[in-house]
């Protein structure tokens, strides 16, 4: 069974560098951990909701907007990682996922690297 | 022309393109921001010594790349290491062949959809325009820290998040069109709008708003919907000396001093009208723009074809289906047809209820009533008008429209 942890973060709160993380002894000893444990089968950190973008779908129109989904009703059901050449294409890919077309919207969120 | 004057002109011409193609060449927006800020500096050390270079242009973007390469080169090691590579092996001068869709690239990723509207806005001022961040805060009201974390973020996020440097591919180009078209005149209304006292930054804002949408529409010369809003902004234009009184009291349209107009703007708006519609694809901006014109060359304010102008309304509501539109249609047809039908459309309107806090509304219906005579319930609309009515210059001529309707 495989569970994806979604970490959250304030909102305005300080933007760690992946430097700054590997110097911290907190992350460390909890990467370590999941590590040897080998739990943690797949994941990535993700750039701050001030970099997101969410898609929806209106009919024919593919609406944007700027930062990460609003409405607090929802919730995240599923994360899947593509690898494209640039925003348009993954808003592209995002405008045809069935969860924007029925109603839902999907969150475009830049991956640290 | 002394070197100042040819700066200055060249600032005004070649400042969007000398960043754009920076951005291009080294993908750093700071980085082309500070290197042309550098080549304009230099430039006016240079042509008061030297005289003023055959083509500005190429020689700022020159000057500018030179710097760039300089300031890459000093840099250490990592990503700009990399930048650099790339930027050496670019072709030397592209100057000629590439700078046009430098800037249209540059327009077109300023306003992508996936920033917040009002970062398309400031970024469009600051990298397209060459506003200072100052005075872009000043010419939208808000502290100079908000607008410098503003466009902070909206750089970042075209970096972070890989929002494309490129004009759209051809199936996006029609929506995200209508966006660079709807932030150029966003910009213009933020100058037009504003009635209070002579602040320069807001006149500006038309200025830039009607040299970016030339911009446009000489990049872009397909495109009809470029050349209407072109034509609009002028026709607009061209009425903004005389929309506010010495007092600072707002002018109707019927009461303007039509000798007064920017009679060159008319004719030249006019004659953009005419090559956009004539390819046969009207649009929203094309039909504002047409009925700007309506007005703008009636020689009196009673020679104003209002039927005309009734109809295009109709147009206008088939594109943009507004409450607002509806509510400008309203008028139209109330000049047109006589103040009941004008008042039988605002009815409508009041009983759906979308523009129940909107002035206009019952200021439209005071107006008509007026029109017609009916004074008590045109007073009585004026008041509720007043209780909306935030603008000063607007609760002033309400307030003395009521005055009228209490002692005719």
């Amino acid at each position: 069974m495989k569970y994806a942890l979604l970490i959250c973060t304030p909102v305005g709160g300080a933007e760690l560098s992946p430097a700054q993380i590997a110097d911290d002894p907190r992350f460390t000893s909890y990467i370590e951990e999941v590590r040897s444990r080998d739990l943690v089968k797949g994941g990535a950190r993700l750039r701050p909701a001030s970099d997101a973008t969410t898609v929806r779908v209106q009919g024919d129109e593919v609406l944007l907007t700027d930062g990460p989904f609003i409405e607090s009703k929802e919730y995240i059901a599923g994360i899947d990682f593509i690898e494209v050449a640039d925003l348009d294409e993954a808003i592209s890919l995002a405008s045809r996922h069935p969860a924007a077309l029925a109603g839902g919207s999907v969150e475009v969120r830049p991956v640290w690297e | 022309m002394t070197a100042e004057e040819a700066v200055a002109a060249a600032f005004q011409e070649e400042w969007g393109q000398v960043v754009a193609t920076l951005i291009r060449v080294t993908g750093d927006w700071d980085l082309a921001e500070e290197c042309a800020q550098d080549a304009f500096a230099q430039a006016l050390d240079r042509w008061r010594r030297d005289g003023v270079p055959r083509r500005p242009g190429a020689w700022l973007t020159t000057t500018a790349r030179h710097r760039a390469m300089d300031v890459l080169r000093r840099e250490a090691v990592g990503a700009r290491k990399l930048r650099e590579a790339a930027m050496l092996t670019a072709p030397e001068e592209p100057y000629d062949d590439d700078v046009q869709d430098d800037r249209l690239r540059l327009i077109f990723t300023c306003c992508h959809p996936a920033l917040h509207i009002e970062a398309r806005v400031a970024l469009t001022l600051r990298t397209l325009a060459g506003l200072t961040t100052p005075e872009i805060a000043r010419a939208f009201l808000v502290p100079e820290a908000t607008m410098a974390q503003r466009l902070v973020r909206a750089k970042k996020k075209i970096r972070n998040a890989g929002i494309p440097y490129r004009v759209p591919p051809a199936h996006l180009l029609p929506e995200r069109t209508t966006g660079v078209l709807g932030v150029i005149y966003l910009l213009f209304n933020e100058g037009y709008a504003a009635t209070s006292g002579a602040d320069l930054v807001r006149r500006n804002l038309c200025a830039e708003a009607i040299r970016l949408a030339r911009v446009l529409a000489g990049l872009m010369p397909d495109e009809p919907e470029a050349l209407g809003l072109l034509a609009l902004l002028l026709l607009h234009d061209a009425r903004r000396e005389t929309r506010v009184d010495a007092n600072g009291e707002l002018v109707t349209l019927e009461d303007q001093d039509r000798t007064a107009w920017d009679h060159a703007e008319v004719d030249e708006g006019t004659a953009l009208l005419e090559t956009a519609l004539r390819r046969g694809r009207p649009g929203p901006y094309q039909i504002q723009a047409a009925i700007a014109a309506c007005h703008t060359t009636a020689a009196s304010a009673e020679d104003t074809d209002w039927a005309d102008i009734a109809a295009l309304y109709g147009e206008l509501v088939r594109f943009v289906p507004s409450a607002v539109v509806r509510l400008n249609r309203a008028v139209a047809v109330g000049m047109a047809e006589g103040t009941d039908a004008g008042l039988a459309l605002v009815a409508e309107l009041e009983r759906e209820g979308e523009l129940s806090g909107y002035h206009l509304l019952p200021a439209t219906r005071a107006d008509l009533l007026r029109r017609s005579g009916r004074t008590t319930e045109a007073a009585q609309a004026y008041e509720r008008a007043l209780e909306l009515a935030e603008n000063d210059a607007e609760r002033h001529f309400l307030e003395k429209r009521l005055g009228e309707c209490r002692s005719p």
